[in-house]
């Protein structure tokens, strides 16, 4: 049991090794990339079937017990998102066979993509606070050299406010794990649950829980802490900013959903408001500065700060349905959002620009590349039946039933805002016509190019048919992962129970 | 920098940080040292003799590239984990061979522990001196 918790974790550090060892070898290390996605994909499968079939599992490195040793931990939410890390790693894997320029391969682009999703999976499956911020950092050094691998201007630009806003919420993570060490004496999360009830001095717990809301709301770019995104997101290439999009930030709402459900739900009443206000403001600043924005990417990654609030919701609120909504809000979001980058990269490719101006005629050129961006485009904001609607129709129905309608309306608002973002990209780079060529001259991609591009773009859209066509699957799925969350007693007994 | 005290003087110290930085890295099972301090100190002998003689000068007498010691001593490290399957043991636990050891003897024990160790010292001298010689380049 302990090789399937560990074998997603392990194996893209392995393929990385390996790529980077062959990067000078001609196209050997892009395919071996691929090819360690799929097998990537493949363990996900299983370790998720596995948890289904079994209930929450858990082993001990080195078969030191908990608390003592490093635990790794899969419950359905942490399997599925690790999952859901393998489909976008395969998606942009195959995209960078087309997307990354020779130069930034011998750089080492590929061993850095699979370090990244290293740390990702390895934060997603753990079950100890300090190695939630190893797994951190493995992940954001990797991204760090992704951001400015090829260092244009601009993307040294966008890499300084990364770097630097990322090591403050490093440091605000690790000054909140010392103090939790201090109060408690234990890291292992399991442990934590219990652990932290028993603290004598329950303002400081209040007061660490705050600290830790800081950290990864930095890391997963919340209201007021976002300005780092949008400044960064829109320089490297698009195979980069496209798993950064999916991923990263996720990775935080992950770190913010797992604390706040497992160790810090002694004062619900003040650390979820604060998460409710959080929330409501990062979805309406989000939408509202993606509405003054010019640039395919940079009105995305607006629109992942505002979609972040919609997650946040769902924890905050704080019950089953909420979570159920969380839950299944970012398995849709992941790979929706993941799309419409790799969409605008396509869009540039065509037409030489990713400002909305200098852009246009991609549906005479290529209608299926409209259909496909189309999908994606409105099921982010919500419309029946792509799975976006489902994601929001559940969040806003979990407020209503609370009594929150103020947030519901914003939930709501923002939605229609969205409407309006997409549209205007629409409107601007697939219907109004090229102001330079007149919709004639648009660059025709070569075949394989096109292919390795638009295959795993038409992948994701795929994906979110199926979850908006079907959903009933889903739901039962997150109805169950957000059970989990609630009642952690069966993960605090795989952990502490769990001997192999 | 061209200082004749320091090439003069380099050429012993390398050599002896080198030896220390071994001595370190074995040393480190039961006491204080180990993988990590082990290949600070290498990195630091090897530093100083770029420092003394130049980058190009400290990346042939260095041989493979810094970046790939460091995927090796990743690599070992993992190879150290992965080893565990053999025993059919959890993720991670140690693995121990006793050369020579018999009735009452133990022999000389030989583990996966230390080989875990080796990558890392690896893995350090790779990465400091990559940043290194890559901040030196530039001056």
């Amino acid at each position: 049991m302990s090789w399937l918790l560990v074998a997603p974790i392990m194996l893209p550090i392995i393929v990385a090794i390996l790529v980077f060892l062959v990067r000078e070898k001609g196209g050997w290390g892009r395919w071996l990339s691929v090819v360690g996605c799929v097998l990537h994909l493949a363990v996900s499968i299983a370790l998720l079937l596995e948890v289904w079939k079994q209930g929450v599992i858990a082993a001990q490195m080195g078969g030191w017990p908990a608390p003592f040793g490093i635990t790794l931990v899969a419950d359905l939410f942490g399997a599925v998102m690790v999952l859901i890390a393998a489909i976008t790693g395969l998606a942009v894997a195959v995209y960078a066979l087309a997307d990354i320029d020779r130069r930034r391969e011998l750089l080492g682009y590929h061993a850095l993509f699979q370090c990244l999703l290293t740390g990702v999976c390895g934060a997603f499956l753990t079950g100890d606070l300090f190695n939630l911020y190893v797994w951190f950092e493995v992940m954001v050094i990797a991204s760090f050299g992704l951001l400015v691998l090829g260092g244009d201007k601009e993307q040294l630009d966008g890499g300084v406010k990364y770097v630097t806003l990322n090591l403050i919420s490093t440091v605000l993570f690790l000054a909140a794990i010392g103090m939790l060490y201090g109060v408690t004496g234990t890291l292992n999360m399991a442990d934590l649950h219990t652990a932290v009830g028993e603290v004598e001095n329950q303002g400081v717990v209040v007061m660490i829980a705050v600290l830790f809301m800081i950290a990864f709301g930095i890391k997963s770019a919340v209201f007021p802490l976002f300005f780092w995104l949008p400044a960064a997101y829109h320089t490297p290439p698009v195979a980069v900013s496209a798993v950064f999009a999916g991923l990263l930030t996720k990775v935080g709402v992950y770190a913010l959903i797992r604390v706040f459900t497992l160790i810090f739900t002694q004062d619900v009443d003040y650390t979820h408001g604060i998460l409710l206000a959080v929330a409501a403001f990062t979805m309406l600043t989000g939408v509202l500065g993606a509405a003054a924005q010019t640039e395919f990417r940079k009105i995305l990654s607006f629109h992942i700060i505002s979609q972040i609030g919609y997650m946040v919701l769902g924890l905050a609120l704080y019950t089953p349905l909420a979570l159920i909504g969380a839950v299944f809000y970012l398995v849709h979001h992941i790979i929706v959002k993941a799309n419409l980058f790799l969409v605008s990269g396509v869009a540039r490719r065509m037409t030489g620009s990713e400002s909305l101006s200098l852009s246009g005629g991609l549906y005479a050129a290529s209608p299926l590349l409209a259909i496909l961006f189309f999908i994606p485009a409105f099921s982010l904001a919500g419309f029946p039946p792509l799975s976006g609607f489902w994601a929001k129709y559940l969040l806003v129905k979990a407020s209503l039933d609370v009594g929150h309608y103020v947030i519901a309306a914003v939930a709501l608002v923002t939605g229609i805002l969205t409407v309006f973002s997409m549209t205007k990209i629409w409107a601007a780079v697939f219907w109004k016509p090229h102001p330079e060529t007149n919709g004639s001259g648009l660059v025709r991609l070569p075949r394989q190019e096109w292919l390795s591009l638009v295959l795993p773009i038409g992948f994701l859209a795929g994906l979110t048919l199926i979850i908006g066509f079907f959903p009933e699957p889903f739901y039962v799925f997150a109805e169950r992962a957000a059970n989990q969350l609630l009642d952690p007693s069966a993960y605090v007994a795989a952990v502490t129970g769990a001997d192999s | 920098m061209n200082s004749l005290i320091l090439n003069a003087a380099t050429r012993i110290l390398v050599a002896l940080m080198l030896l220390f930085s071994v001595f370190m890295l074995l040393r480190g099972h039961n006491e204080p040292g180990g993988g990590f301090i082990g290949g600070l100190v290498a990195a630091i002998g090897l530093t100083l003799y770029a420092i003394g003689h130049g980058t190009r000068e400290a990346r042939r007498a260095l041989r493979a590239d810094p970046r790939a010691i460091a995927m090796v001593g990743l690599a070992l490290a993992i190879l150290a984990a992965v080893l565990a399957v053999i025993g059919g043991d959890p993720f991670f636990t140690g693995q121990w061979l006793f050369i020579g050891g018999g009735e009452g003897e133990k022999g000389l024990p030989i583990s996966s522990v230390l080989l875990f160790d080796i990558g890392v010292y690896l893995v350090v001298i790779g990465s400091v001196l990559a940043i290194v010689f890559a901040l030196e380049d530039e001056v």
